[in-house]
């Protein structure tokens, strides 16, 4: 330390130059800069009392000065003083309590004038989006075309009003390129062009598989803009993915919030004999769902590090429980000797199950540190995996057999395609796993199998909205 | 001699505030004078000193304000308000009391044997 002080060192600070003064100023200022960042990195302490902290220090080394320290040694002796840091912001959470909890500050109210500004334009920009996307929601009804009547021409539309205003915001934070804005307006234009160009019925199997698979196609488009900055970036696209399930629990929440202003508007209009049915139905739901996305993606962008993700939460408390439950369906399975009931629904259940399996993986992968070695939860999540694989093989035998019986359809065909993806995914992200649980591969290389596939998705369900209809002659 | 932890946090609000009542005043300046009028035998910490101003900012008994000093250093400095005047009147109602009190206990250390033995004496 600083202080073992040699007589040389002594001496030479002892002369009464300003020569030799100036350093020690400087080696100060270090000192102070140093003790600056320890404070600001707990939560209890915030700006403002980082900074009347440290003027009670300098006061404090000012004197001891005067006293006769020299400038490093009044340094110490005065941060000695101040007492150790986790008991001073012991003492700081006594009072101020909150701040261990309520971190997420929307706008405003943050110290740093810079990060002020920001967020309140990130603020002006989004409520811009939601109410763009909510508006454009409503845009239709003036060519007639009314959300209730004309529900299922709305339907395959639904995301086209919400998330290309999501991309936007995005782009805007991002500040993506021409080139890359020019792409993703004609995947919106596609996407309007394959939800209604192709006249289908209104009982048409491809129909729903349009309506299900644009927004998943479109959803990549909000992703393009989400990795903006970095196409190719195998951790770019692995925030993406966390950006996906926060956007999700998120979407949750709001929507249930919006349940209960719908419940709570509904009755208490009722009671004074006003019927609100149409008025929800009409303009409540519609704008609201559409201007929820854009809001959640942007407490997503705004919460960031903030708060701790959720979704690897949800992961870590259902991984075991899903294990335990596919294990005991595989074990009555083999008891009683019966074969899998491979309806429609059953496929669709299953290419569900594999869904939820593949979020469980890439969720607590999200969450994971690289470069911790292999523990008991890996095992179990390999469990999982494997487990889930012999149910679907399983599965598919069964279906195979009866697509080649009966001939397919348009749902057979998408929900075996799913299920193909998604088994080629989960298969080879099982083989990685083993390896990573025997050490003999790093677990980065199933982040970036994970990462590297998801172009896949986004292709399959482009396929499914754009050649599955005339495929399967419009049926 | 030092004066118990408990003591010095029961008595913190009152020297502050009456310290603040003199003039506005600053974190380090109001510790120095703690420690002046005390002879060091208060043994206040930082740690006691900022969260109570800033509680009593938040109840409204002071209010802060920041300052540039030289040495292009913000300085944050505490005034009392009306409410704090009134907090401080109040403590020192209430200390005026304990101290009364205690000081018709301890008249002198002569006393202090009579007075313990007075009951006694009664009772016999």
């Amino acid at each position: 330390m600083t202080t073992s002080g040699d007589p040389e060192g002594t001496t030479a600070t002892g002369g009464p130059d300003g020569a030799t003064a100036s350093p020690a100023q400087e080696g100060l200022a270090d000192q102070f800069a140093q003790w600056r960042h320890y404070v600001r990195r707990r939560p209890e302490l915030q700006q403002s009392d980082a900074e009347e902290l440290e003027d009670h220090l300098r006061g404090s080394v000012d004197e001891l000065v005067v006293a006769g320290l020299r400038p490093d040694e009044a340094f110490l002796v005065a941060v000695k003083r101040l007492g150790g840091l986790d008991e001073l912001s012991r003492e700081f959470a006594r009072e101020h309590s909150e701040r261990l909890w309520k971190q997420l500050v929307l706008t405003g109210g943050t110290d740093d004038p810079d990060t002020d500004t920001r967020s309140r334009r990130d603020l002006i920009a989004m409520i811009i989006c939601a109410v763009g996307a909510a508006v454009s929601v409503k845009l239709p009804e003036l060519f007639g075309l009314g959300f209730q009547q004309d529900g299922d021409s709305y339907a395959p539309n639904f995301a086209l009003f919400t998330l290309p205003w999501l991309a936007g915001y995005l782009a805007w934070r991002r500040r993506t390129g021409r080139a890359l804005i020019g792409v993703m307006v004609a995947l919106f234009a596609l996407g309007a062009v394959a939800a209604n160009v192709y006249s289908l019925g209104e009982n048409s199997q491809s129909l729903v598989l349009t309506t299900i698979h644009l927004p998943i196609a479109l959803w990549f488009v909000v992703g393009l803009a989400y990795v903006s900055d970095d196409l190719r970036s195998s951790r770019r696209r692995m925030d993406f993915i966390r950006f996906t399930g926060e956007c999700f629990v998120y979407f949750v929440l709001i929507a249930l919030g919006g349940g209960v202003l719908t419940a709570f508007t509904v009755g208490t209009f009722q009671a004074i004999g006003i019927d609100p049915e149409g008025f929800i139905a009409n303009w409540l739901l519609p704008c609201g769902v559409v201007a929820a996305v854009v809001v959640a993606g942007w407490l997503v962008e705004a919460k960031q590090s903030v708060v701790e993700n959720i979704a690897p939460v949800l992961t870590r408390l259902f991984t075991p429980l899903f294990t335990a439950a596919l294990l005991a369906f595989l074990v009555a399975l083999v008891w009683t000797t019966a074969g899998i009931n491979v309806e429609r629904e059953a496929l669709i259940l299953f290419d569900l199950l594999l869904v939820v399996v593949l979020g469980l993986l890439l969720y607590s992968i999200s969450a994971r540190d690289l470069l911790a070695p292999p523990g008991l939860f890996d095992r179990l999540q390999l469990a999982l995996v494997v487990s889930a694989l012999i149910i679907d093989v399983l599965v598919l035998w069964a279906i195979t057999e009866r697509i080649t019986e009966y001939g397919t359809t348009p749902n057979k065909a998408a929900a075996l395609g799913e299920n193909v993806i998604l088994l080629a995914n989960l298969a080879w992200s099982a083989w990685l796993m083993l390896g990573f649980v025997r050490r003999r591969t790093p677990f980065a290389a199933l982040e970036r199998w994970q990462t590297g596939y998801l172009p896949v998705y986004a292709g399959w369900a482009w396929i499914v909205v754009l050649l599955f209809p005339p495929l399967f002659s419009y049926l | 001699m030092k004066v118990t932890k408990d003591l010095v946090a029961a008595s913190a609000t009152p020297m502050v505030l009456g310290i603040l009542a003199d003039g506005e005043s600053y974190g380090y300046a109001i510790l120095r004078r703690i420690n002046e009028l005390s002879d060091g035998e208060l043994d206040w910490t930082e740690g006691l000193l900022y969260p109570l101003l800033h509680r009593l900012e938040r109840l409204g008994h002071v209010q802060s304000s920041w300052q540039s000093v030289p040495g292009e250093r913000r300085r944050k400095y505490y005034r009392i308000t009306n409410s704090g005047l009134a907090e401080l009147a109040e403590q020192r109602r209430q200390w005026d009391t304990v101290v009364s009190a205690l000081k018709a206990i301890w008249v002198d250390p002569g006393d202090v044997r009579r007075s313990a033995t007075t009951p006694l004496g009664g009772l016999a």
